[in-house]
């Protein structure tokens, strides 16, 4: 049983590495689960698709618009109630509406940990202020 | 599964040798952090010299792992018994060579997290997609051969019917996948250095001569530091083949020699110009490609006079000279060479950066550290039969 | 042409974008439009390069894209990237003077892009089928599915594509919000303005070009101004004995 520094030694590094995100969290603020507070658009009350789908699949809906843009050049959205909106994450999901993503898109992000967005690498979240959707 | 533990109990001198590499893994893998961060910018690449160091390595090492079939060959359809220990030699040979060609892949992309995208979206019309299915097959056909030799040889029992069917598969397979590789560059309407049918026998006859050169110096230091003998008739006739190899490449590339030069056309002859006569004020690479050159012929006349062949000392110094020598002229001159001039006509000067040199040490030691614990399970066993 | 569920959607989809577009560009500004039925299959361009050269030190089209595109301005020329710039003649046409013919256009600048070939070396060597040629001849590029393999930079044969050694975004002196920039790790080149052409605007080259030295259309379309002008002059291609089929053309 000389093994057993090693294996005892072992267990407790394993079990240290195992809760450190309990330890952790002890040092940073507590979470709530107050959900964050989003600014809405202005002059919008209608999104590209209903709230309840955006809530939950807006990401695959970005990623369609994506696909379709780029590898079939089809730029134009029929929405559900019928209006025809540019596929553009910059134009028409920040420009004409959402305005800055710091204080829409992050703040859900931000709390849910979304972290490997990386959007924002090329895509433009500055867009021109006063610009008239289509 | 014990097999593996042979590689944990071992001399100082091996702990040493493991640890020293263990050292240059982990240096590469500081300077790929490096290169993640900042981007492929950390190497010595360019617009115009768009590939360098680690799609030339990539090169060299399918090459080396194709060679694995001078060993099988023989032994399967010729009956050459001598080269009975060598065919798994040569198979954990080749499956240390083909991970590093894909690590050097790896490391050359822009953009690795989406490696997936080659499993994703396949495209058929591309020699990419071709070259991904002959590595990752021949990768899958030696684990699966080599782990049943080794399992056999563990249990000391005969080694099992299918692995005479797999090594004869693995035969075709093995001239496909260099051949695929030179159909990457071979292809290419805008490359003149590599637009040429010889490429793909100039691949395969580099690869034939230093690759069983590679595994009869691999041989004489295990012999040096183990108790494990190939044999003599082994090696010599391995010899034989370097001999062989070696001869046809000389002879393959004079004859791309003589057709840029005797033909005179300018695009057949300008890349030649830059690698052995230096152009536009650059010469940097002009001194290895000649060495390159001598190396071969050295070992050529070394090869060749029977008395210098079975030599030992002399063996090993020509193996080393052919082994150094293709390294020159696959792992830098033939890339280099068919990205200068570039279409325009420029001159871009390429040399490794330091970071360059150290993700593809890097890789070199994880290849190394895979033959030595391999070949370390290889020798245990036969140790113990 | 077959009347296919494919085109039949192609045909609606454009109805669609054209009743719609009508809305959307009203006044648009000194922005030249294509005025060729909506049947464009192959875009082309032919440069002449005598008025090409009429400005000494003219590099409007270059200002134009490279600014409205976000191309970073690297100073080291290794990592440059370039969609269009313009290169002395003995470099574009090596082979194209002799010793003797050499004075009448030596040293002179040739204006170069990607030439969106017909037959594309580089399309067919892409792993993933991150760059492809569109129906209507744009050779393209889709960043997001880009692995930065550089196999088409290799396969290109004119030099024409540019790889993002390093992140792009510091190097851009001015970024234009209103198209995305690109990552580090991905290769770019001209892409003839695509995000123009759907709009049924000439790209910006075009329209930067005071001297009108560069002419754009349909190559499909036996009456459009690119073919009649290659009916009446004899305009040269880039290295044609590859068998790529460049879509530029140049008048010597």
């Amino acid at each position: 049983m000389k093994d057993r520094p090693f294996i005892v030694g072992g267990l407790v590094v394993f079990l240290v590495f195992v809760t450190t995100p309990v330890w952790r969290s002890l040092r940073t603020p507590k979470a709530t689960l107050v959900a964050p507070e989003i600014k809405l658009p202005m002059q919008e009350r209608e999104c590209v698709a209903p709230v309840g789908y955006m809530r939950a699949s807006h990401m695959q809906l970005l990623d369609e618009w994506r696909e379709s843009v780029v590898r079939t050049g089809q730029r134009k959205y029929v929405a559900y109630n019928g209006k025809v909106y540019n596929k553009s994450l910059t134009e028409t999901c920040l420009s004409a509406c959402h305005g800055s993503r710091q204080e829409f898109c992050d703040r859900c992000h931000n709390y849910s940990g979304v972290s490997q967005l990386n959007c924002w690498n090329c895509h433009s979240d500055a867009p021109q202020v006063a610009r008239k959707s289509p | 599964m014990s097999v593996l533990e042979k590689t944990l109990v071992g001399s100082r001198r091996y702990w040493l040798w493991v640890a020293a590499l263990l050292l240059l893994v982990l240096a590469g893998l500081l300077c790929y952090l490096r290169q993640l961060t900042q981007g492929l910018v950390i190497t010595g690449l360019s617009r115009d010299v768009s590939w360098g160091l680690y799609v030339a390595q990539f090169t060299f090492f399918v090459g080396i792992a194709a060679s694995a079939v001078t060993v099988v060959l023989p032994y399967y359809l010729h009956d050459c018994k001598q080269f009975a220990p060598l065919t798994i030699l040569g198979e954990l040979l080749a499956i240390s060579s083909v991970t590093m060609s894909l690590l050097f892949i790896f490391v050359d992309l822009g953009q690795p997290s989406r490696i997936l995208n080659v499993l994703l979206y396949p495209q058929p019309q591309s020699v990419m997609f071709w070259d991904m299915i002959a590595l990752g097959g021949y990768l899958l056909l030696n684990i699966v051969i080599a782990t049943g030799a080794l399992r056999a040889g563990h249990e000391h029992e005969s080694p099992p019917g299918w692995i005479r069917t797999l090594s004869i598969i693995s035969i075709p397979w093995a001239i496909s996948i260099h051949t695929v590789t030179a159909f990457l560059y071979s292809g290419l309407p805008g490359r003149t250095y590599w637009l040429t049918a010889i490429l793909a026998p100039r691949f395969l006859a580099s690869a034939f001569s230093s690759g069983p050169a590679l595994l009869i110096l691999l041989c004489v230091v295990t012999r040096k530091i183990t108790s494990f003998d190939v044999g003599r008739e082994a090696i010599h006739k391995l010899a034989v083949i370097v001999t062989y190899a070696t001869a046809i490449n000389i002879f393959f590339v004079l004859t791309e020699v003589f057709t840029a030069f005797y033909s005179e056309i300018p695009e057949h002859e300008t890349s030649f110009q830059y690698l052995f006569a230096g152009m536009g004020g650059d010469y940097h690479l002009v001194p290895w490609m000649w060495l390159s050159l001598l190396l071969s012929f050295m070992a050529l006349i070394l090869l060749l006079v029977p008395k210098w062949r079975t030599d030992m000392r002399l063996l090993v110094m020509a193996c080393f000279c052919v082994f150094v020598s293709i390294w020159l002229e696959k792992g830098l001159g033939l890339i280099v060479g068919g990205f200068v001039p570039s279409p325009l006509g420029a001159i871009a000067r390429y040399t490794p950066t330091l970071l360059e040199w150290g993700i593809v040490c890097g890789i070199w030691a994880i290849g190394a550290l895979m033959i030595t614990a391999f070949y370390k399970i290889a020798f245990s066993i036969w140790e113990q039969s | 042409m077959k009347m296919t569920r494919k085109r039949f959607l192609q045909l609606s989809g454009l109805s669609l974008i054209a009743a719609a577009a009508k809305n959307v560009v009203g006044g648009g500004a000194a922005t030249s439009a294509i005025t060729e039925s909506t049947k464009a299959t192959r875009w082309g361009m032919v440069i002449d390069l005598a008025k090409c050269r009429q400005k000494e030190g003219c590099n409007g089209c270059i200002k134009a894209c490279h600014s409205a595109h976000n191309v970073p301005q690297f100073a080291d020329r290794a990592h440059e990237v370039k969609w269009i710039w313009k290169q002395p003649f003995e470099d574009v046409f090596p082979f194209a003077q002799t010793q003797y013919s050499r004075e009448i256009n030596a040293g002179l600048p040739v204006l170069l892009m990607c030439n969106h070939c017909d037959d594309p070396p580089c399309t067919d060597v892409c792993p993933v089928n991150a760059t492809w040629r569109t129906d209507e001849g744009v050779v393209t590029i889709d960043f997001h599915r880009c692995i930065g393999c550089r196999y088409c930079m290799a396969a290109c044969p004119y030099g024409s594509r540019s790889f993002n050694w390093q992140d792009p975004r510091p190097a851009i002196p001015t970024v234009n919000p209103d198209f995305p920039t690109r990552t580090k790790g991905v290769v770019e080149k001209c892409n003839f303005c695509e995000e123009r052409l759907a709009k049924r605007l000439a790209p910006l080259c075009v329209e930067a070009c005071e001297e009108k030295a560069l002419v754009f259309g349909d190559l499909e379309q036996p009456d459009s101004e690119i073919r009649k002008l290659l009916r009446s002059r004899f305009a040269v291609q880039r290295k044609p004995e590859l068998g790529t089929g460049p879509s530029v053309y140049y008048l010597i």
